[in-house]
């Protein structure tokens, strides 16, 4: 036993540093980014604001016009020299934010061409700020087969993305059948951190994202020995640890927004653009799918050819056997949460860079990490996998037909056909189902 | 701080229409999960089911006020049957994932701007609730005392959220006291065990489903005639959970719970808002500012329903025999 646990410190070790030195190796070539403060405004005439800021290549543009409408008031506002708009609103509640297509410079256009109206959400907070990031204007019709390609690209990104993630929560369900709704905050908080390392302080991302993976750590082994050990030792149901996993969820998220505040924020900003045929893309994207895909084999490897690894898949089938044949499955159950914790942080941290993050970021995906782990098989490594790449494919796929404000209803109609047809996920055993 | 103000205002939580709707929906899902062990995250989307469909067909359609009920009540029939068929079969967890997911599938329909001639999109519907004010018999006037103080339009949608429930509370409490409703608790104990006597289980199930959904949908009827609107936000996913923290509160086995449990959980909920607002206003807690207030609410719920199911998942009324969390 004493042999094992030694085992175990080096492992969550070699586990750790391979994915910090692996992160900090592919992220280093990436610009860093210029400091922003916001620059004065008007005084409003009421508390609540909606703001943000336009930017092409790192410059602010000028003469946007942006519509402001919902809960019975409609506004404009356009940007400033340094591409800089304020609204102030009248009541609480979520508002849609429209970019006029019309105002923009000829050539520059919408990075995410299909997304002219944001919403900003005010029902929870004072100001949000919305940002419409610009690039090369992609209007121009594009053949159908362009269009496959740029989706199954997006898709690729979106999929390896939320299988890290959901690599965590199909390990934790294996191990110890608790489903984690307090997962998405794990995201949240890789998303966060990076953008307080790394645009508020301004360390290296390298650095940056290095200490957001150990704090993700930290947080997955925090929550197994605060909460879920405890609990597990109480033999709580694991219907009630689902439910106290939701209730722990809600005090997660709004200690973020306590601690983080309500707007949304871009972490990267790159704009080098990338060309590959028809796809258009960056180096961020390219670097994080890398990373995403090197992380992926890493567990792989971990999970089939060490011995951790195997005494992990062991815990997962049979616990109590795992048990009788000397594994210490507190352990590895340790192990797990520590591993989940540190790969859904590095989620959270690719994410934030290629997209937006706020404090409901994780939330807003966890319905998505669910429906690839189910999808592919409760507690099943690979399924997880497999699943979490199916769904990022029908979520991007899925703006092909459908406007791009369902891509997410789409994914989630996808899981609950698959439920239908196949209850037990597409590589599940057919036992588990019950 | 204005000690009376603040028991008044938490006082006049009591007889809320919201409080009303909250122990519509706790009651459904009180059928759902208390008695028959029914895992349902989605309870929401069916208050958001009933409320769409009765003001969609007031709005679109054009039907009188008494056939939008209908309506909406059918519409929470039927989408208990798309929900219900496939996953009733499958074991807790998956329903509790089905449910969820839908209920988020519908809300992102409603704001999607493609239907929004129908759906209003995310500013949501509102003009649809000029007939059930015109019902209103009170003439012009104030109603009640102190906390309990109305127009006669606020009386107006008390009276009618309040007899709901009265109705609702009675109907369930004969319904479960019937051998139908002792086959429910029969499943909720031992599934197999009620399938060796020979009932269909999944038919009782599937019965539950629609008669808590129901349930929910007329509770989003109910809020969207006190608030005048029905908007996609309102049905996210912390309407569930607090749904869920409300029964589990009063106890889920039973009918008291959700009654006694939306009252005190709104009651409590408007005391630590005011309590921990004046204590801002008056610079006790430097750390926080006026608008965080809102945000320690909902904080505080995520810790108490932690701490229920934990420590007294029997809730107050419950008997904690009667209360399994199977699995």
């Amino acid at each position: 036993m004493i042999q094992l646990n030694i085992g175990v410190r080096r492992h969550i070790a070699l586990v750790l540093g391979a994915l910090s030195v692996l992160v900090g190796l592919l992220l280093s070539p990436m610009a860093a980014v210029a400091d922003e403060t916001p620059a004065p405004t008007d005084e409003p005439t009421s508390s609540l604001v909606i703001k943000g800021k336009v930017k092409n290549e790192g410059v602010g543009v000028e003469g946007i016009i942006l519509k402001v409408s919902g809960n019975g008031f409609s506004g404009e506002a356009s940007t400033d020299a340094e591409g800089n708009w304020t609204l102030s609103v009248p009541t609480k509640g979520i508002y849609d934010v429209e970019i006029q297509l019309d105002s923009l410079p000829e050539g520059v256009g919408l990075r995410d061409p299909e997304t002219t109206v944001r919403q900003a959400d005010l029902s929870m907070v004072e100001s949000a700020s919305v940002l419409f990031p610009l690039g090369v204007d992609t209007r121009v019709e594009q053949a159908f087969g362009d269009q496959l390609a740029i989706r199954l690209f997006a898709g690729l990104n979106l999929g390896l993305l939320l299988a890290i993630a959901a690599i965590g929560i199909s390990l934790i369900f294996g191990t110890t059948g608790l489903n984690n709704f307090a997962h998405g905050e794990m995201v949240t908080v890789g998303a966060l951190f990076t953008w307080l390392f790394y645009t508020v302080l301004g360390w290296p991302l390298l650095v940056s994202a290095a200490v957001t993976i150990l704090i993700g750590a930290f947080v997955g082994w925090g929550q197994n020995a605060a909460i879920w050990r405890p609990l597990r030792k109480r033999r709580l149901g694991l219907n009630q640890m689902m439910i106290v996993s939701i209730g722990f969820a809600i005090v997660a998220r709004y200690i973020l927004l306590l601690f983080f505040d309500g707007d949304t924020k871009g972490i990267g900003t790159d704009n080098n653009i990338i060309e590959i045929g028809p796809i258009k893309t960056t180096a961020t994207s390219l670097t994080s799918m890398a990373v995403a895909a090197v992380a992926l084999a890493a567990v792989a490897i971990f999970l089939t050819r060490t011995r951790l690894g195997k005494a992990t898949r062991a815990v997962s089938d049979n616990s109590s056997l795992a048990a009788s044949t000397g594994i210490d499955v507190e352990n590895i159950i340790r192990i797990v949460w520590i591993m989940a914790g540190a790969l859904t942080a590095l989620a959270g941290i690719l994410y934030g860079l290629q997209f937006q993050a706020n404090w409901l970021t994780g939330f807003q995906i966890l319905l998505l990490l669910f429906a690839a782990v189910t999808l592919g098989g409760l507690g099943t490594a690979l399924g997880a996998t497999v699943g979490a790449l199916i769904i990022g494919m029908v979520v991007e796929l899925s703006t092909l037909v459908l406007p791009a404000d369902l891509k997410y209803a789409a994914s989630l109609l996808i899981l609950i056909v698959v439920l239908m047809v196949r209850p037990q996920g597409v590589l599940g055993k057919k036992q588990r189902i019950g | 701080m204005d000690w009376l103000s603040i028991i008044n205002l938490a006082l006049g939580e009591l007889l809320n229409p919201l409080t009303a709707v909250y122990v519509l929906a706790a009651l459904g899902l009180a059928v759902h999960f208390g008695f028959t062990g029914l895992l349902n995250f989605g309870q929401a989307a069916f208050a958001a089911v009933g409320a769409y469909g009765m003001a969609i067909s007031i709005l679109t359609f054009k039907l009188p006020l008494f056939g939008a009920i209908l309506v909406g009540i059918l519409a929470t029939v039927v989408f208990a049957l798309i929900l219900g068929i496939p996953t009733l079969r499958l074991r807790a967890d998956y329903l509790a994932i089905v449910t969820i997911a839908a209920s988020e599938v519908f809300r992102y329909f409603m704001t999607t701007i493609g239907f929004s001639d129908v759906t209003g999109g995310s500013t949501g519907l509102s003009a649809f609730n000029k007939e059930f004010e015109s019902l209103n018999p009170f003439p012009d006037g104030i109603y009640g005392f102190g906390p309990f103080e109305y127009r006669e339009e606020q009386l107006w949608v008390r009276v009618v959220g309040w007899s709901l429930v009265a109705v609702a509370a009675v109907f369930l409490w004969l319904l479960m006291r019937s051998p139908w409703g002792r086959v429910l608790k029969g499943i909720r104990e031992d599934e197999d065990a009620v399938r060796s006597l020979g009932k269909n289980v999944f038919s009782y199930k599937l019965q539950a489903l629609i008669i808590g959904g129901v349930l929910a949908g007329l509770g989003g009827m109910l809020f969207s005639f006190s608030l005048a609107n029905v908007q996609p936000q309102s049905w996210g996913t912390t309407f569930t959970f607090m749904i869920w923290t409300v029964l589990l509160l009063g106890g889920a086995a039973t009918i008291m719970g959700p009654i006694v449990g939306s009252m005190i959980f709104f009651v409590l909920l408007m005391l630590t808002q005011s309590i921990i607002g004046g204590l801002v206003d008056i610079g006790w807690l430097p750390f926080l500012t006026p608008p965080q207030v809102g945000q320690i609410r909902f904080l505080l719920i995520g810790l108490v329903l932690m701490l229920l199911v934990i420590f007294r998942p029997q809730g107050i009324f419950g008997n904690k025999k009667e209360l399994q969390f199977n699995g």
